[in-house]
């Protein structure tokens, strides 16, 4: 999933001058969802399943709402977003989710 | 010909955002510019106007204001002096980033400290990058017409750019002057409903004012400035259809009795006239001097200021305000202008009527006496502020 390029928006890096729209206005809604703020984590969440009671406690305390239930009632941080703060990890009852340093590939 | 009245030139920039159908005004009052909001305030109450206008706490918030109204659409107005626009200046650099044709007056006033109601140019030489298109003007007929020209320059499609009028505190927001006032269809004809290009509406969101990182940020920055620069053929074009409109032609640079002058002064604002009294006495005993009045400050006239000084010798500069440790802003700015010319006039600045001290007439002839002599001894690029008690 932390592979996948989300929505059509060019990477700044490629645009030139004559290209930006007037006033540099964002014509496409809701484009920040393109964004990769998956980039800047130093260390990403992992989840002991066996801990996990359900409770959402993370999907709702996630600054970013990265976290989504998936097909067997777990929530599961999609890495193209989350950031890395660690918050789910410090609210979770159960201490089901711990933060590991994200090594380079 | 429009009705010709005797007005106070604060009465009549009001009367003119009223005539262009402005939609909002935002203001704060502040001395010498009160007058303007005012008189808006009173027209808007009395429903001759169909306008909103706020009573905001600060100008920080009179300029948000104008961004939020022209970012929705609305044709939107402001006006401030010194500290308000000091107040004002974080905000007057995002509403060029973001291309809303805003317009101001500003009644220009000595920036403090030491505190100071009067009149120079230091407030809005503070703002002199924000990229603002920026007009100078000499009279209150010349306020009055550059309120129409302003919007239809800045409003254009292939300009949009906020605009700023400066205009002297006191020696022309207070002063009653006659101003031919301009019939309404005249206005409606030349000064069509403001249509934005982009604008804030939930059928078609977009974004304004978003981030941008060091990839991109250079490339926002050519985009304003090419833009800036090639806003001059609309401005030609719209004071010429002004003129034709009105019988008043104005030009990014003016001159007077320029052609055969060895000398030139060179000023900014209501000056020029007290300087063509001064240059009419100094062509009556025979000397070659004569005027060049800057009416355009951004985008700067470069091409029109280097035709305009071809033949001189020598330019004196003065300026209404000090870049505080180099000298006057609009004497580093000429000789920048000049500096890649084969003709290159030895150019003698002097910062003069500052904090609303008076320049009569005999001090632009010490002025020049000064200059001609001090340049015939050989000093090239002389600076002072003058009339200095020693």
């Amino acid at each position: 999933m932390e592979e996948e390029v989300k929505g059509m928006t060019k990477p700044e890096s490629e645009w030139t001058w004559k290209e930006l729209p007037v006033g540099n206005v964002i014509l496409e809604p809701g484009n920040a969802s393109s964004y990769r703020t998956g980039d800047w984590k130093s260390f990403k969440p992992i989840l002991k399943k066996d801990l996990c009671i359900h409770c959402g406690l993370c999907y709702i305390f996630c600054p970013d709402m990265a976290y989504n239930l998936d097909a067997e009632g777990y929530f599961i941080a999609d890495l193209y977003y989350c950031k890395g703060c660690g918050i789910c990890s410090k609210e979770c009852p159960t201490q089901a989710i711990t933060m590991v340093v994200e090594e380079e590939k | 010909m429009g009705k010709r009245t005797g007005m106070e030139v604060s009465i009549a920039a009001a009367e003119a955002v009223k005539q262009a159908n402005v939609d909002v005004v935002s203001a704060y009052p502040i001395t010498p510019q009160t007058h303007i909001v005012e008189h808006l305030s009173d027209i808007v109450a009395n429903g001759e106007m169909d306008a909103e206008f706020f009573c905001v706490e600060s100008e920080h918030s009179a300029m948000s204001i104008c961004i939020g109204s022209e970012a929705a659409g609305a044709r939107s107005f402001t006006c401030t002096s010194a500290q308000g626009l000091a107040l004002m200046a974080e905000m007057t650099f995002i509403a060029s980033g973001l291309r809303l044709p805003i317009l101001m007056i500003i009644s220009n006033r000595t920036l403090s400290s030491p505190l100071s109601i009067w009149n120079d140019h230091s407030d809005t030489m503070m703002i002199r990058d924000c990229g603002w298109i920026q007009f100078f003007v000499e009279n209150g007929q010349e306020v009055y017409d550059h309120v129409f020209i302003s919007y239809r320059v800045g409003e254009d499609r292939s300009v949009l750019f906020p605009v700023i009028i400066n205009m002297d505190g006191f020696i022309l927001s207070h002063v009653i002057e006659p101003i031919e006032l301009i019939e309404q269809e005249k206005i409606d004809q030349f000064l069509p409903p403001y249509q934005p290009l982009h604008r804030l509406h939930p059928d078609q969101p977009v974004t304004m004012g978003a981030f941008a990182l060091p990839a991109i940020f250079a490339e926002t920055k050519k985009a304003q400035e090419v833009a800036l620069k090639s806003s001059m053929p609309k401005i030609l074009e719209i004071w010429k259809a002004f003129g034709d409109m009105t019988g008043r032609y104005y030009h990014p640079v003016e001159t007077y009795k320029a052609e055969d002058a060895d000398t030139l002064l060179v000023t900014m604002g209501s000056i020029g006239e007290t300087a063509s009294v001064a240059v009419d006495k100094m062509r009556e005993e025979g000397r070659l001097v004569g005027l060049v009045k800057l009416r355009l400050w951004r985008p700067f006239p470069f091409e029109e200021l280097k035709q305009a000084t071809r033949h001189a010798k020598n330019l004196v500069v003065i300026d209404r305000a000090l870049s505080v440790g180099a000298c006057g802003p609009v004497a580093s700015e000429v000789k920048a202008a000049l500096y890649g010319n084969d003709h290159r006039p030895s150019i003698y600045n002097f910062v003069a009527g500052i904090s609303g001290r008076d320049v009569a007439p005999p001090d632009f002839i010490k002025m020049v006496d000064k200059a001609e002599i001090e340049i015939e001894e050989g000093k090239m690029d002389g600076y002072e502020i003058y009339g200095v008690r020693e």
